[in-house]
């Protein structure tokens, strides 16, 4: 039996559809802020609970610098890809630079936050429920960070090969949706850690 | 042709109709009669057999949801089964495709709205019962006990009558003129587990630190049966529950006895000796005595219960005597090592316990 | 297989060896191909699954019985459930998806096919890291172990001081891997239905298996996140000293089980509603009608979604929460009954005045409307908080479940692999012996499951390796025992006529059920490129218009 064909030659709609890469990206955030919202819900539950050990208003010291870094880091990402967009791939890779630069930072000063916390103030995710809850969630965020990074920098080589040109923009927004969303994240980690559980 | 799909639509919708009007009468009537109160000597943990409030509310709630459950099956049953044999197809067809019908909005809404009201119903019935038990608060006169559970025996405390017991609960009967009901706080020492006697009432789970409370008012004097039903490891299933609904003179008496510190005798002090040297006293506590272990059942009046390791095995000498030598025999798995003791101490240390009444 | 070859004079064909041809299926990221891996798939774990199944219920079939330890005994209704669930049900959903959903909606592949072969073998990956718990569970110098938690594994018993050794692990591990692979699934799903519809073909005309597995892949996304985060609070605390679950510590036991069943309830939502979109491409067919309602079965299937993820606390209502939570669980949980009440009466109104042609997959069909109707009031009788203070944790539930499972939605996916199998490969299945399978299947299922509800009633809970005499079980527990080997007896019938008829059936043609939505426009198997040009469609039904030009379904929708 013959396979019939179904076009019908009157349909002339016009005829678009979302674009698969940004699509798929959306549905990856929302998994990611469903399993971020466990570990908040479990951060939450715990706050005022730990029977032992140092209370987060006793050791944890809001840091405001890595946030201003890590929340710039989202506008100098959201400015490489709009000069992407336009073919100006220099400005792209520099601005690109910065943001893995910020985020670097970030990343940094959290480690410097951890040692300071373990060192000094004997706070290990051992410790007692806030310990635990906090390095997970602060800790998951950070993981998240770094593998963003990671992907940053892959786009940095690739960058500086020569190998990115306007056509990628879209590739890179993708990648730049990937980063707003941690940042996001970013923000309710700190005001649910550093403002309501202090 | 689109009229000819209207005039299908409105048939199938009279159709649906009239099936309904002949059907839903016959029912009701039909189920009334499955609704008889059940027999109990189906099973001594027979849900539908409640002899105390808690379990007898909820018996009453599980006939008025069985009655609308039981219709709504009835119905859907018979149009699904009518459709299967009316709307074959015919051996002999024309080839033609039926009538193609899309949808009718009066028809979803109907089975839409009539669902809903009866999920109302539903609800506000279940609602009412789990206010009347949940929100249930002791009386003055209310027997209190703390139940905390191990792993895979259950321990009993009454704290205002200084009772320690484990595996069997004694309770007073409870009657409408004279209600003495009994409230359990549910604890736990390990994982979770869950209390279930079902003729005397739903089960609550006992998870540790997480107390539970529910409450009893047996009106019948029995034994009742049930288990622990929240698995809690490798024997989840041997750890049974034994509730004995006494008199009120008979509880009472009970718990005077168990009150008592041990009874101490000479012929068995050989026994109590290497008791009391052995690891035995690590884990259980016999009272007045230098034995005062917790992590296993207290001992105190063993003699008088009816079964050991928590209902697994009647308590007769050699079942004992089995069980200290090893308790994997018994309940493979089960917390409590094989003591490894030789044939005389073993045969001491088990007259030593028989002296436990 | 294929019915079109295309001789070229002068041209050999020259056999190609076994290795290539596997190292082809290995490495292959057409949907079609990794649909099939993801069948086999669970067929294999299906039989594991069923051996622990037959183990379990020996074992139950008297009193006091010593078929197998308590220990070995624990182990195989823990590794039964969640194989079960993990390994058989979820990939073969999967698998059906990624096998029709491109067909259906006219595109050439799903959005990401490496995506799609990765998380296939994140997949698989994942279900023998569970099995080799077998022999690797407690390290290589003892025997081995598989978890024995149950497959919902309720802290704190699965922390370190009640579980020691790796069996534990094993389970978080496999299901952490094999959760990627299902989140990698959806998001394909998803970004395949949203962004590769053939022109013509909007979301109001795609059919209802592409927008229930919207729906589906929806919740996946969703739920399954929980449970990867639950894992790894777990993991922390059984490796870095964590407190998440460790209530010495402060920690709450309960709190996993709101994690837990977080996924857990939306889960079953993820398995029904697939067999869902079965019943609602074959269910039509059959009866040579369109589907009843097709705007009310998705605004269904989406209240059904978002409602389900609302209703997770049914499974704690022993647990003691507040009077007010469990009031407002039953609420949730009843309200959930009304969409899915609808989707059945849909099906109904569809076989209401057509010609039904009782088939294998209607047959299965029918079957699985009658059982999910059972299994819904149950679930109705639950949902009344204080009847389940008595039926939960009882052999009521287990049976309640399996009639879901097993008499909705493994019936419908028999009924699927009939009804599909002639356009996978190219031939007929066996009538007769298909036949056979649903007689020998439904008797075996409905001695089983229907007898089960008994001794839940009778006061038995679950996962016990034995129970006392006198308790009024052992005649309904040895009725129960004896339907599984009726139900095993099926499905080797139908594993028998799957091989038969691969190799020795009738040629099957594209189209050989006269059904109307674009797979069955293709030839079958379809060539790997499915389409030689991406149709355009104008209604739901877009062989139904070709096939009756004087009265298409466009002049009605």
């Amino acid at each position: 039996m013959s396979a019939p064909s179904v076009t019908m030659p009157e349909a002339d709609i016009r005829w678009s559809l979302p674009a698969r890469g940004p699509a798929g990206m959306y549905c990856l955030i929302a998994a990611e802020a469903a399993i971020f919202t466990i570990f908040v819900v479990a951060y939450i539950f715990y706050i005022g609970k730990s029977v032992s050990g140092p209370q987060p208003h006793d050791v944890l010291r809001v840091p405001v610098f890595l946030t201003i870094c890590l929340l710039s880091s989202s506008l100098t990402i959201h400015f490489a890809v709009k000069l992407l967009s336009k073919g100006r791939v220099i400005s792209f890779a520099l601005w690109w630079l910065l943001t893995v630069t910020l985020g670097a930072v970030f990343l940094a000063g959290t480690v410097r936050e951890w040692r300071h916390l373990i060192h000094d103030e004997g706070l290990t995710i051992q410790t007692n429920l806030f310990g635990t809850t906090y390095y997970s969630l602060v800790g998951l965020h950070a993981f998240h960070v770094t593998v963003g990074l990671l992907a940053l920098v892959t786009v940095l080589i690739f960058t500086l090969l020569g190998n990115v040109r306007r056509e990628h923009t879209q590739r890179a927004e993708v990648l730049s949706m990937y980063w707003h969303f941690v940042d996001v994240v970013w923000v309710v980690v700190f005001i649910v850690v550093y403002v309501v559980g202090r | 042709m689109n009229g000819q799909r209207k005039v299908t639509n409105a048939r199938v919708v009279r159709s649906l109709d009239t099936l309904a009007r002949l059907v839903l009468p016959f029912c009701g009537s039909v189920v009334g009669g499955f609704a008889a109160p059940a027999v109990p000597w189906l099973s001594p943990t027979n849900i539908f057999a409640p002899v105390s409030t808690p379990a007898q509310s909820i018996f009453d709630l599980s006939r008025f949801v069985l009655m609308v459950t039981a219709s709504i099956f009835v119905v859907v049953f018979g149009l699904l089964a009518y459709a299967v044999v009316k709307f074959r197809k015919k051996r002999v067809s024309d080839g033609r495709e039926p009538a193609q019908v899309y949808g009718s909005t009066q028809v979803e809404l109907a089975w839409t709205v009539i669902p809903i009201l009866i999920v109302v119903v539903l609800f506000l019935a279940a609602a009412r019962v789990i206010a009347s038990i949940q929100n249930a608060s002791p009386p003055r006169n209310a027997v209190e006990v703390t139940v905390i559970g191990h792993q895979f025996w259950w321990e009993y405390r009454y704290p205002s009558l200084h009772v320690v017991t484990a595996n069997e609960l004694h309770i007073p009967v409870s009657d409408a003129e004279h209600p003495a009901p009994t409230f359990l706080t549910l604890l736990s020492a390990d994982t979770d587990h869950s209390f279930w006697v079902p003729r005397l009432a739903g089960k609550t789970d006992l998870i540790p630190n997480h107390p539970n409370s529910m409450w009893v008012d047996p009106h019948e004097i029995g034994l009742y049966l049930g288990q622990c039903a929240q698995y809690c490891g490798t024997q989840h299933a041997k750890m049974l529950l034994r509730v004995y609904v006494d008199s009120r003179e008979d509880f009472d008496r009970w718990i005077q006895e168990q009150s008592r510190p041990a009874r101490v005798s000479a012929a068995a002090s050989e026994g109590q000796t290497i008791f009391e040297r052995t690891a035995c006293i690590n884990c259980h506590t016999v009272a007045g005595t230098v034995a005062n272990g917790r992590f296993g059942p207290d001992l105190t009046h063993l003699m008088s219960r009816d079964t050991i390791a928590s209902g697994a095995a009647p308590n007769t000498p050699e079942n004992l005597r089995r069980w200290i030598q090893d308790p994997g025999t018994i309940k493979p798995g089960s917390k409590m090592p094989a003591m490894g003791l030789s044939g005389p101490d073993l045969m001491a240390v088990t007259s030593y316990l028989e002296t436990l009444h | 297989m294929s019915t079109q070859s295309i001789a070229w004079a002068k041209t050999e064909v020259s056999r190609r060896p076994l290795v290539e041809k596997l190292h082809e299926w290995v490495t292959t990221v057409d949907h079609k191909r990794l649909g099939i891996l993801y069948i086999l798939y669970a067929l294999l774990f299906l039989a594991f699954g069923g051996v622990e199944a037959t183990i379990i219920r020996i074992q139950l079939i008297r009193p006091h019985n010593s078929f197998v330890s308590p220990q070995v005994f624990n182990r195989m209704f823990t590794m039964h459930g969640t194989t079960m669930i993990f390994f058989v049900a979820m990939p073969i959903l999967f698998g059906f998806a990624n096998y029709l959903i491109p067909l259906m909606i006219g595109a050439r592949d799903m959005a990401f096919p490496r995506l799609n072969a990765f998380s296939f073998w994140m997949t698989a990956f994942g279900g023998f890291l569970l099995y080799f718990s077998f022999v690797g569970g407690d390290g290589l110098y003892g025997a081995g172990n598989a978890p024995d938690v149950g497959w919902f594994a309720y802290a704190p018993l699965t922390s370190q001081t009640f579980s020691r050794g790796h069996s534990t692990d094993f389970w978080i591990l496999s299901l952490l891997v094999s959760g990627f692979g299902s989140i990698g699934t959806a998001i394909n799903i998803i970004a395949t239905i949203l962004c590769m519809r053939c022109k013509g073909m909007t979301l109001g005309k795609m059919p209802l298996l592409a927008w229930l597995n919207l729906v589906m892949a929806g919740l996946v996304v969703l739920a399954v996140s929980p449970l990867t985060a639950a894992q790894l609070m777990l993991l922390v605390d059984r490796y870095l000293g964590g407190h998440f679950f460790d209530t010495q510590a402060g920690g709450s036991a309960v709190i996993w089980m709101h994690f837990f069943w977080i996924f857990g309830h939306p889960e079953v939502y993820v398995l029904v509603i697939p067999a869902f979109a079965f019943a609602s491409e074959i269910i039509p067919v059959f009866s040579r009608k369109a589907i009843f309602g097709y705007p009310v079965m998705v605004a269904a299937t989406i209240c059904i979604g978002f409602i389900g993820m609302s209703v997770w606390a049914h499974h704690m209502f022993t647990v003691g929460m507040s009077s007010a939570a469990n009031t407002f669980f039953v609420l949730s949980t009843m309200a959930i009954a009304v969409p899915t009440g609808i989707k059945i009466f849909n099906w109904l109104a569809t076989m209401w005045g057509g010609q039904i042609d009782f088939k294998t997959p209607m047959l299965f069909c029918a079957a699985f409307l009658f059982q999910f109707l059972v299994a819904g009031l149950t679930g109705v009788m639950m949902s009344a908080a204080p009847f389940d203070w008595q039926l939960g944790n009882s052999y009521f539930v287990v049976a309640h479940f399996h009639y879901v499972i097993l008499g909705g939605i493994f019936f419908t996916l028999f009924a699927a692999f009939y009804y599909w199998f002639p356009k996978m490969s190219g031939r007929m299945y066996n009538e007769t012996l298909g036949k056979l399978h649903f007689w020998l299947f439904l008797i075996g299922f409905h001695l089983t499951f229907d007898f089960m509800h008994i001794p839940g009633i009778l006061g038995m809970p679950r996962r016990i390796y034995t129970y006392e005499p006198g308790r009024g079980w052992d005649i309904w527990n040895l009725i129960v025992t004896v339907g599984v080997f009726f139900q095993a007896a099926g499905v080797l019938v139908f594993i028998g006529n799957l091989l038969w008829s691969y190799w020795r059936g009738k040629v099957a043609g594209s189209d050989p059920w006269d059904a109307w939505t674009l797979e069955w426009s293709t030839p079958s198997p379809p060539p790997t490129y499915n389409f030689a040009t991406i149709p355009e469609v104008k209604s739901r039904r877009p062989l139904w218009d070709l096939k009756h030009p004087e009265d298409p379904d466009w002049q009605y929708e």
